[in-house]
């Protein structure tokens, strides 16, 4: 590991002011994903700013305001303390599926939310220092494009990158329409849709996400919903536990009747971002709730899909995923 | 004696750092069997020692050799940009001086000889590396040391208490749940942690609702697979190690999945030769 400077912080404002000043300081906070890249001499930060401290960690009710009932997750909650929180549990065991979905045990100890939205994808071309890679070195060129894409991107990549975003968590917040809030360098406040904090490649591939220089999240929020009673993570991977996904979907439903009043598919493991299937969304909307329109509904989901050499199966994979997490969902979300 | 020509010129520190190091064996010297090789074994620890005495500077030579017994005390190594970090091992309170890239895993083996955590991977992959901070399983090869100030850390060498083994210990012997033995120490300490966990009510990827609460949760054997899936084991012992962990957990008597060879095994085994 190259040296770097080891700094405590005691506020937000402060960790901003050191990212602000230098282009080359990172966030530590669980370090799960981090530490692991530095190893890799992937990520090369000569300074680390130490948020683990702050005071970022509180999952609670929102209480006041136009999100009243909702859910406010701190960016340094460890993913543990969300998935096992008595309110999320009982109001959006999505989530706690979705977190318990990804790493082990001991990583979500200590990985935080903060942490989970900004990870790093897993393509072994941005791992691997000897292959190019846009998005590790801008200019390079992407190695994964005509070389092994199996765990690659279906939807909304481009030549410059075909990563996927590695986060379960991630793909429950897209689909509950969660906020991020986030914290600048001038002490401001600001709020980004879930589905807007998160980047396609583009020509950009080395940006994943919106932030602007010295911003640090800070929070998440999720609006109020009544999706607790019919919400299934389904995610399909190599092995049984403790693997990326090749595919995961995010179902929640509001039913009125055998009619769906309100629906959300989200997808992971197919693009740069989590993936939200609105057009199958927009498809169910008011249709009855039975698997010929969940058919249906995946068909139009993997209409856009441009599989690459070795993915072609995620197209069918996808088609079968989103059918069957719904019926999970139906069947009030348990396995 | 012939071999005191192998250190011609001793000062009297040198002296002594020979004496201290030799055993009292060395009074029945004699110049040929198990004796004479015991004793050019223990030439040859010394000769290293003075070496490193001279090239690293004597304290440093005790403070590696001592440090455990030592208790809370800095180890100066005059590190660029160190990090002082103050935290509780086992129990004892510790201070050191690290290397802002030291991890946790590094700081347990190689500073405070700790070795029973093991480095597998690295990367966060295996789990061999798992310890408990605060009651909590976390992987030490994804720690940094700076990062533990005020914590404390559990390893494998302090769960057992008053010389009695911890039941997970006692019941990973009963059922053979290792064969080469590297990931034990990481799997012992994951299961421990486990155990916490399902008394807590903590709910897993395969819990068939996590809407419903409970505490203390019953973990199936599925359950137990999910939760450690974390800690790697290669040689794969994982029915063993179910049945260590289901053992404890449930409190209930398990049947080990193996025995020893009888006689008539043995003469079957004989016959077929």
């Amino acid at each position: 590991m190259r040296p770097f400077k080891y700094s405590g912080t005691g506020s937000v404002n402060a960790a901003s002011q050191i990212l602000a000043v230098n282009p080359n300081a990172k966030l530590l906070a669980g370090g799960t994903n981090l530490l692991d890249l530095m190893k890799e001499d992937v990520e090369r930060p000569d300074e680390l700013v130490d948020i683990s401290r702050l005071n970022l960690t509180s999952v609670k009710m929102i209480s006041g305001g136009v999100n009243t009932g909702g859910l406010s997750i701190g960016a340094l909650d460890k993913n543990t303390d969300t998935a096992n929180h008595p309110l999320v549990r009982q109001n959006f065991p999505l989530l706690t599926q979705a977190i318990l979905a990804g790493a082990s045990a001991q990583i979500r100890n200590m990985a935080t939310t903060g942490g989970n939205l900004n990870q790093r994808t897993r393509c072994p071309y941005f791992y691997d220092i000897a292959m190019p890679c846009n998005k590790r070195q801008p200019g390079t060129g992407c190695g994964a494009f005509e070389g092994v894409n199996r765990n690659h991107a279906i939807f909304g990549w481009s030549e410059n990158c075909i990563a996927v975003h590695p986060s379960d968590m991630c793909i429950a917040l897209v689909a509950l329409d969660a906020i991020v809030k986030v914290q600048g360098i001038d002490g401001t406040v600001r709020n980004i849709p879930f589905s807007g904090y998160h980047r396609l490649p583009g020509d950009m591939p080395q940006k994943d996400n919106n932030l602007n220089p010295g911003e640090i999240v800070i929070a998440i929020e999720i609006p109020k919903n009544n999706f607790a009673g019919k919400s299934y993570y389904l995610k399909v991977r190599d092995r049984a536990s403790y693997a990326f996904a090749l595919l995961s979907v995010a179902a929640a439903l509001e039913t009125e009747g055998n009619k769906i009043k309100q629906v959300r598919i989200a997808m992971g493991g197919v693009a740069h971002k989590p993936w939200r299937a609105t057009e199958a969304e927009n498809f169910l909307s008011g249709k009855i709730a039975d698997e010929k329109n969940f058919k249906e509904a995946a068909d139009t989901a993997m209409l856009m899909a441009k599989p690459l050499e070795h993915n072609q199966f995620k197209v069918e994979l996808g088609k079968r995923a989103i059918v069957r997490a719904l019926m999970q969902a139906m069947n009030g979300g348990r396995i | 004696m012939q071999e005191e020509s192998l250190f011609p010129d001793l000062t009297n520190d040198e002296k002594k750092l020979i004496e201290d190091f030799l055993s009292e064996d060395v009074n029945e010297l004699s110049d040929f069997g198990a004796k004479r090789r015991e004793f050019l074994k223990q030439v040859s620890t010394v000769a290293g020692a003075m070496f490193a005495y001279q090239l690293m500077g004597g304290q440093e030579v005790f403070a590696h050799s001592f440090n455990q017994t030592t208790g809370d005390e800095i180890n100066h190594a005059n590190i660029e940009n160190g990090i002082t970090v103050a935290f509780k091992v086992n129990g004892l309170q510790k201070t050191l001086e690290v290397d802002p890239r030291m991890t946790l895993l590094d700081a347990l083996r190689e500073k405070l000889l700790l070795t029973g955590s093991k480095k597998g991977c690295d990367h966060g992959q295996c789990g061999a590396c798992t310890v408990i901070a605060d009651g909590r399983r976390i992987l030490s090869c994804l720690t940094l040391t700076a990062t533990c100030e005020g914590k404390s850390i559990v390893t494998i060498e302090g769960i057992s208490k008053n010389g009695q083994l911890h039941p997970v210990q006692a019941a990973f012997i009963k059922h053979d749940g290792f064969q080469c033995g590297y990931c034990t120490p990481g799997q012992i300490c994951s299961a421990i942690a486990l155990m916490n966990e399902a008394k807590n009510g903590e709910v897993s990827f395969v819990t068939a609702d996590v809407r419903v609460k409970a505490r203390p949760l019953q973990l199936s054997d599925e359950e137990i697979r999910e939760r450690m899936s974390g800690n790697i084991c290669r040689c794969g012992a994982y029915p063993n190690i179910i049945a260590a962990i289901r053992e404890v957990h449930s409190g209930k008597n398990v049947a080990e999945l193996w025995k020893f060879a009888g006689e008539n095994n043995q003469t079957q085994f004989k016959s077929s030769v």
